[in-house]
């Protein structure tokens, strides 16, 4: 193929290099207002009286608002397709403040000075409450986070506002108590995952200006344009279609930005005063209010026979949501529906789980999106299982593992694995780590210890059944395409991989294809780019909407040839009949003049099914057996996302994941104070890794095929970020000895480990 | 105050208030591939050239830059498509927006150190952050970029 599986260049990448103004900051006007927000010290408080007098009087100042001002319906700032599953409990501005950080007031001017002097000027009167900051009391504490009455869970999740529950449920198959007395080996753990920035290099941002038409344009980084432009019409109280929301480049998103975390604030300032204003979070914001992982605490009850057969799951997941439920009911449900599946013989299971509201900053959706968490839990027990019974972890793998056509127990959005290479990952993964000579461990003689380690994962590849990829398709007059789409490039490359399966489809070249996205006005309607949908669902789209374009053009191009349309051929250059042509150039001009058939189409796509794509996942660390101190030597995955469109984006997604998922395992914990303040508030605290804390990542890929799936592909994004926190805690394990159930997995909590080791001996 | 100072090699001058930070004066200037992505000097995103030397923008007062050269990747395109092509080719510019500080950086690098190690890539580039390649594709980058340095050096000698 020419384009497809090719490591092509992206198609934006020369100006990303070179510096050019694409971002959102790089765009604003340059009258528009500054927008910030006074932040609420306090993590449970009612605003008894505010007073804005002084504010508003500070020369510049165009507008001060409190909750008095703000529309009163409540709705929920996650994107997600209607009816979100996530409920609907926020305001623009409210005078219940939840935690530490929860917007208290607006406020919009001239200058940045002008907006700071007024945000001092702002007096506010607290009633402080008991905030509820434990995740083990939250469920029927006396403290209710959304006590108000016209709080809402729009869809069946086992939501109650009056028990401090976001979600809850359970499903069971076979008969888990009774297999559980039954297994010759058991492991009944509590593991614990914690809260985790995406730490995108650019913060939550947008701007917005009123048109000519009196329609609020709001530009946004964003990863759900079109769901953004809901949310801000029922925010707001105003129809949708005042709304236009435009994404331009955008500096990362990993999940974070699947919220409308900053959106609402200067959409509302706009909306109000006709003015345009932007509004950028600093990083001290994006630390402290915006949408980090869900925080989970996962008990595993797994059993097995003495063959080293998995026979028994049983997954509990408590879920941290956090002052507001943004993703809280979905992104728990992973935490088990994609580690539960990982094991092929169950013969029981059964997933249960409780999402709480605290008052800590709202949780959201980050690159793994619960299954991260699950799959940290469940790969950790069937380590200690495969410990127990005196296993290679990889032999216990080996045996239990997805096959190709084999069941996924417990996984409703593909019963089988329709496609599935983990076995081959798994041989390639054991070679290229060289397991057989490095398991458990080698003592290098100097007080350090190496140690290898092995996880599975999988993922889905787009929510079954819901998420919508749209492609848009149209030839130019001069013979070039444009290619329109409403899903949304984050630096991930979706652009030109939309355009590479375009160019393959229409026997074109790259450079032929201009690519147009995202406009809420003119793109087709697209989900947006989460839930490792992109490449699978809009990919397709792509594909059919070239199918139909082709179409189109051969029966333009049979007409200009005096020929049935069934008796043309078109070749991406010519439309053929016999012995007369037609080219591309020609049937385009002439579809500008004296034409009835447009050249233009549209398509949207949806899967029933979410094939998981699969990796495997081998640490190597060095440990100090002294300090605890820990260090990733080597890192080893093999995907199979199923063809990979672009092999060099596939690659720096697995190994910009895996980075991440070193920072998840190894560093990186959003901890509050004991009034629920967060204590890592910027990059000093919060410690996200460096060049120098990744030693060498290897990544190689396994490919299967998925039918259902562009040119056989599956999803990478999301995947990739599953394996490195158990197979670091069991690369630990494997060399000191040490079982870490807690992320992050601290030099302290190792050192703290080999001395109650040593007292025990 | 007005100051003026050097910028890509043009003389500019214009008011910048005390504690006006070199960053958001140059982006007052048009130079918008200065980015900012924390505000403590950790994350290497706002990196110009002061003199030759790398400077976080983020951290230094606009006042400090008077009769200064600062250079930004405005004033070095040629470079930035030369070294930012590599980059490209390994697909590890992925979101883009660090880029700008992490060449310049690589440029400060290879004027002090012309042929570095990977360790002394790692080590130089430490504040560099990147949040989306996993930094391995930025050094395979680097590496590249050097050996076709050294092979159009050999073919020139």
């Amino acid at each position: 193929m020419k384009y497809v599986n090719q490591p092509v260049r992206k198609s934006d990448a020369m100006s990303l290099v070179t510096g050019k103004p694409v971002y959102t900051d790089d765009l604003v006007p340059k009258d528009c207002l500054i927008v910030k927000i006074l932040r609420s010290p306090y993590a449970n408080a009612w605003i008894e009286d505010i007073r804005t007098g002084t504010a508003a009087q500070v020369s510049g100042i165009a507008c001060v608002f409190t909750y008095k001002d703000v529309p009163q319906k409540r709705f929920t700032l996650a994107g997600q397709t209607y009816p979100e599953m996530s409920p609907y409990d926020r305001l623009i501005l409210d005078r219940h403040v939840r935690f530490v950080g929860d917007a208290v007031a607006i406020v919009a001017g001239e200058t940045e000075a002008a907006v700071d002097k007024a945000l001092k000027r702002i007096k506010v009167k607290y009633r402080v409450e008991e905030p509820v900051l434990d995740i083990h009391t939250a469920m029927d504490h006396k403290t209710l986070v959304h006590p108000e009455g016209n709080w809402e869970s729009k869809v069946p999740v086992g939501a109650d506002n009056k028990r401090n529950l976001c979600a809850s449920y359970t499903e069971e198959s076979g008969n888990v108590e009774e297999l559980l007395a039954q297994c010759k080996y058991t492991v009944d753990q509590v593991y614990h995952t914690k809260a985790n920035q995406q730490a995108m290099m650019e913060t939550f941002r947008s701007y917005c200006y009123m048109d000519h038409f009196g329609r609020l344009n709001v530009v946004s980084s964003t990863q759900i344009p079109f769901h953004v432009r809901r949310i801000l019409g029922t925010a707001l109280d105003i129809p949708s279609s005042k709304i236009r929301v435009i994404k331009p480049r955008i500096g990362g998103g990993f999940g974070a930005k699947q919220t409308a975390v900053s959106d609402v604030y200067p959409a509302f300032v706009t909306w109000k005063t006709g003015r345009p204003c932007k509004l950028v979070y600093s990083r001290y914001e994006s630390q402290i209010c915006s949408s980090p992982r869900h925080e989970m605490e996962i008990r595993v009850r797994a059993g097995a026979d003495e063959n080293g057969i998995v026979r028994v799951l049983d997954v509990y997941s408590l879920s941290n949501t956090g002052a507001y439920g943004e993703h809280g009911p979905t992104t728990v449900s992973l935490s088990g529906h994609k580690s539960i599946a990982l094991y092929r013989h169950l013969e029981a299971y059964r997933f249960a789980y409780d999402v709480v509201y605290t008052n800590m900053q709202a949780a959201g959706a980050y690159r793994g999106y619960g299954a991260t968490q699950g799959i940290f839990a469940v790969e950790s027990a069937v380590n200690e299982l495969a410990a127990q019974m005196h296993m290679d972890p990889v032999k216990i793998r080996e045996l239990n593992m997805p096959l190709e056509g084999g069941p996924l127990p417990g996984y409703p959005d593909s019963p089988y694995a329709t496609s599935c290479a983990m076995d081959q990952c798994m041989v390639r993964a054991k070679e290229m780590m060289d397991w057989d000579a490095k398991y458990p461990c080698r003592d290098m003689g100097n007080g350090k210890v190496r140690g290898v380690g092995v996880a599975m994962a999988m993922q889905g590849s787009s929510i079954a059944g819901v998420d919508v990829g749209g492609a848009d398709l149209k030839l130019n007059e001069d013979g070039s395409y444009t290619l329109g789409l409403g899903c949304t490039d984050m630096g991930t490359g979706c652009d030109t991989i939309m355009a590479q399966i375009a160019a393959e489809c229409l026997e074109t070249s790259m450079e032929n294809i201009v690519v147009f996205g995202v406009d809420t006005d003119i793109s087709p309607y697209d989900s947006g780019s989460y839930a490792s949908a992109t490449t699978y669902t809009t990919g397709v789209a792509v594909m059919h909407a070239c199918e139909a374009l082709r179409e189109k053009i051969c029966a333009l191009g049979a007409a200009m040839l005096d020929a049935e349309k069934a008796q043309v051929d078109f070749d991406g250059e010519y439309v053929y009949s016999s012995d007369k042509k037609v080219s591309l150039r020609e049937i385009a001009v002439k579809g500008t003049c004296g034409n009835t058939q447009e050249l233009q189409v549209t398509r949207s796509h949806s899967s029933q099914i979410s094939p998981p794509p699969y990796m495997v996942g081998m640490a190597e660390v060095e440990i100090d057996k002294e300090t605890g101190s820990v260090k990733v030597l080597d890192y080893v995955a093999v995907a199979d996302c199923g063809t990979p469109i672009n092999p060099n984006l596939a690659r720096v997604q697995t190994e910009g994941g895996i980075a991440q998922g070193i920072g998840m395992a190894l560093y990186e914990d959003v901890q509050y104070s004991e009034k629920g303040a967060v204590r890592n508030n910027s990059f000093m605290q919060y410690k996200i890794p460096s060049r120098m804390d990744i030693g060498s990542i290897r990544v190689d890929f396994r490919s299967s095929y998925e039918e259902t799936g562009p040119f056989g592909a599956k999803s990478i994004g999301e995947l990739v970020i599953d394996t490195p926190s158990p197979a670091i805690a069991n690369a630990i394990y494997n060399a000191v000895g040490v079982r870490a159930r807690e992320l992050p997995i601290t030099p302290e909590k190792i050192a703290m480990g080999i001395l109650e080791q040593e007292e025990r001996e | 105050m007005n100051i003026s100072f050097w910028l890509n090699g043009v003389c500019v001058s214009g008011e910048a208030e005390p504690d006006t930070l070199l960053l958001d004066f140059l982006r007052q200037k048009g130079c918008y591939s200065v980015k900012r992505g924390c505000e403590t000097a950790n994350c290497g995103l706002c990196t110009v050239l002061m003199d030759g030397k790398p400077v976080l923008s983020c951290s230094v007062l606009a006042v400090r830059a008077e009769g200064h050269k600062i250079i930004t990747l405005e004033g070095m395109q040629k470079e930035a498509e030369e070294f930012g092509s590599f980059l490209a080719d390994e697909g590890a510019e992925q979101c883009g927006f660090c880029n700008p500080g992490f060449i310049m950086n690589v440029f400060a690098m290879l004027k002090e150190i012309p042929d570095p190690t990977e360790e002394e890539i790692r080590e130089y580039l430490s504040g560099n952050l990147c949040r989306c390649s996993g930094f391995v594709g930025q050094t395979r980058s680097i590496l590249k970029f050097l050996q076709y340095k050294k092979a159009q050096k050999e073919g020139e000698e």
